[in-house]
């Protein structure tokens, strides 16, 4: 879809850019040590800890991926809402307090307090970095999605000004700008969610009845011509044709026309007697001419509102074992994946003691908890208001608040735009600090002094965000939280199994939990690039070629890759203090 | 206002082995509990799906599940904090 920008979203987008960017100089001049840089001391309040937390988590995936989802299949985005909080649990009741007694600056600190190896250190440095990285390329997707309507940029250089802005954040300050952005951020996303949610309900649901909010919609395109939509050239000029809007109300209980106002429970009722009209994607190739069909497909409302509509998820319904050990695979990777990811893990060390970490942990789960409840309606609010993009699912809340208003989508979409700011740069402060800390002085045994590994830390920001505006152009299109999922898989098979073993099994040995991660960090990446889902939607083979290609029986790599971490964590360790207990 | 400025890193606080174990054991426990909840969803989605689609109160059970195991995580995180009574110390309050 074609966006045009909206003068007042611009100047509301720049006054929260600003702000964002004034927070980060401001506190960034105080920032002279590593702790301060790293960890911000470990001061910061618990309270505004724990909403910060909720900043960091509440990523573009989040926000703009879970109601995308919602939005397009029902209830299988809410699955996400689900799982992502429901992994706060674990971090609660099983990582948070052991984690900050025992670390300073980062996870591979926790793991190698008792051992002090070098190959823990590499292992868990390696783990940290690639998981920020692979948790980067949905925000900054979201990123490009997000400057589209509110800019009227292309994709790239919404990424672009993203990457650069973030950069500059990190650049000049570290975790307690950081921790004071994800802090503003997180509230005021709850609160405008919130508030949407209201207008939801206030404004009910209505059945669109116009014919030509059934009509099939096709996108061709073919190297070297012009891409043709619905038979025209695309664009908005004369001649010319661009996708439309689309999501509504077929019909409604009782075959009334409009609902007016609702509960939450009675909007949710009515959706389930209703009959929504959802969208499916065909994908046909000849030569080199590539045809998308959209149609329209009319579905029950008690389908919507059940697992098992999104290509994801798809014959969940059925017999079929593999897609259920696919739906198991990733609910695992999504319950154990919070507690093992960098940029959440550091937050533990931002605060003063176990205590504090516990608070701010429960004050996260009620803001993160409160925001996932509202997703529920914010994506069934953007499936009937004729608010998707057929092209962009990330699409969906912004669109959906600009159904409300300019100026309810200039402050939803700046909000959004600093969170992907907020969680950008609390993963380069991780990946950073895994480089410097773990990797460069631990690791190689760079000599570094303290103002040298600020400094170090962030030439290496600079880096990753670099390596960030990249991946993040390249997996343009493709559904944030989806992505997202990714990054929970390769952190839950690669860290869990040494959090939890060096925790709570005295038999861990520094060979046992070095193999462990990297078992789980290579086997699941290994496993998520010959999966099916990847050569579909990564390397543009067609779903039945994608199919036939896979080397490996279900997508989500977590139900097997997640044992086998903790499988290798075991067995080298056996095997190891043998050999440790003999010499 | 605490936390706005870059002092030197807080110090390392003194532990109470005997808290640290009641804490561990408690976190364990209630861990238990939300895994069976949890545990309970997603095998149901996965080997009973029509048993999401009952009514309560015109609304399946898969809306109510998930909710609830929105609203379950934090009322057992609220039970931990009360459990593990924390000293007064912890963060001006921290420890509710």
């Amino acid at each position: 879809m074609i966006s045009e920008p909206s003068p007042l979203a611009i100047v509301v987008f720049v006054i929260f850019v600003a702000i964002t960017l004034g927070l980060s100089f401001y506190f960034g001049a105080k920032a002279k040590s590593a702790a301060g840089y790293f960890a911000a001391s470990g001061q910061i309040p618990w309270f505004v800890n724990g909403v910060a937390f909720a900043g960091d988590y509440l990523s573009a995936a989040s926000f703009l991926g879970i109601c995308g989802m919602l939005s397009r299949y029902g209830y299988d985005g809410f699955l996400y809402s689900i799982g992502y909080l429901a992994g706060w649990v674990v971090a609660l009741f099983v990582i948070a307090e052991p984690l900050k007694r025992l670390g300073r600056f980062t996870f591979a600190d926790a793991l190698n307090s008792q051992f002090q190896s070098r190959g823990i250190t590499f292992a868990a440095g390696t783990s940290a970095l690639i998981v920020s990285v692979f948790y980067l390329i949905p925000q900054m997707v979201g990123a490009g999605a997000l400057i589209k309507p509110l800019l009227g940029f292309a994709h790239w250089q919404g990424v672009v000004i993203v990457g650069v802005v973030v950069t500059m954040i990190v650049v000049t300050a570290g975790m307690v700008s950081t921790t004071y952005v994800q802090f503003i951020k997180g509230s005021l996303l709850v609160l405008f969610s919130g508030i949407l949610t209201v207008l939801i309900l206030n404004r009910g649901l209505s059945v669109d009845s116009r014919p030509e909010a059934m009509q099939p919609q096709t996108i061709v395109t073919t190297p070297g011509s012009p891409t043709l939509v619905n038979g025209l050239p695309h664009g908005r000029g004369e001649g010319q044709a661009d996708l439309r809007p689309v999501g509504h109300v077929n019909r409604l209980p009782g075959d009334v026309s409009s609902t007016g106002p609702l509960d939450p429970l009675g909007y949710l009722r009515t959706v389930q007697n209703s009959e929504i009209v959802l969208w499916t994607a065909q994908t046909t190739v000849d030569g080199d001419t590539k045809t998308v069909t959209y149609v329209p497909k009319p579905t029950a409302g008690s389908d919507i509102l059940r697992p098992g509509l999104s290509p994801l998820f798809k014959d969940l319904r059925g017999d079929s074992l593999t897609s259920k050990l696919n739906f198991l695979s990733l609910m695992l990777a999504l319950f154990a994946g919070t507690a093992s990811l960098p940029h959440v893990l550091i937050r533990y060390y931002t605060v003063k003691d176990q205590a504090a970490a516990r608070a701010s942990t429960v004050v996260g789960i009620a803001t993160i908890g409160t925001f996932y409840v509202l997703t529920l309606f914010l994506g069934l609010g953007a499936m009937t208001s004729g608010t998707i993009d057929l092209t962009d699912s990330n699409m969906a809340a912004p669109l959906l608040a600009k159904s409300f208003g300019e100026l309810l989508f200039a402050i939803i979409s700046a909000i959004a735009f600093t969170t992907v700011l907020g969680t950008v740069s609390g993963l380069i402060v991780a990946a950073s600090g895994a480089m410097v800390h773990d990797l460069l002085v631990g690791v190689l045994g760079v000599p570094l002094k303290d103002h040298h590994k600020v400094r170090v830390g962030k030439l290496t920001a600079v880096g990753v965000g670099l390596v960030a505006i990249v991946l993040g152009i390249c997996f343009q299109g493709m559904n944030a939280s989806f992505l997202v999922g990714w990054a929970f898989s390769v952190a839950a098979s690669a860290n869990l199994p040494a959090l939890v073993m060096i925790l709570f099994w005295k038999g861990t040995t520094k060979q046992g939990v070095t193999w462990g991660i990297l078992a789980g960090l290579l086997s699941s990446l290994a496993w998520i690039l010959v999966s099916a889902d990847t050569l579909r939607d990564v390397y543009g083979f067609t779903p039945d070629d994608a199919a036939k290609l896979a080397l490996v029986p279900f997508s989500q790599p977590g139900l097997v890759t997640i044992p086998l971490g903790f499988v290798t964590l075991i067995v080298v360790s056996l095997l190891t203090r043998r050999t440790v207990n003999n010499s | 206002m605490a936390g706005f400025g870059h002092g030197p890193a807080a110090p390392q606080e003194v532990e109470d082995p005997a808290m640290t174990r009641r804490n561990a054991r408690n976190g364990l426990w209630l861990f238990a509990v939300y895994l069976a909840i949890y545990g309970g969803f997603v095998g149901l989605n996965a080997f009973r799906p029509e048993v999401m689609t009952r009514d309560l109160a015109g609304i399946n059970l898969a809306v109510w599940y998930g909710l609830g195991l929105i609203v379950s995580a934090l009322v057992l995180a609220l039970v931990y904090m009360a459990l593990c009574r924390a000293p007064a110390s912890g963060g001006k309050g921290a420890g509710a």
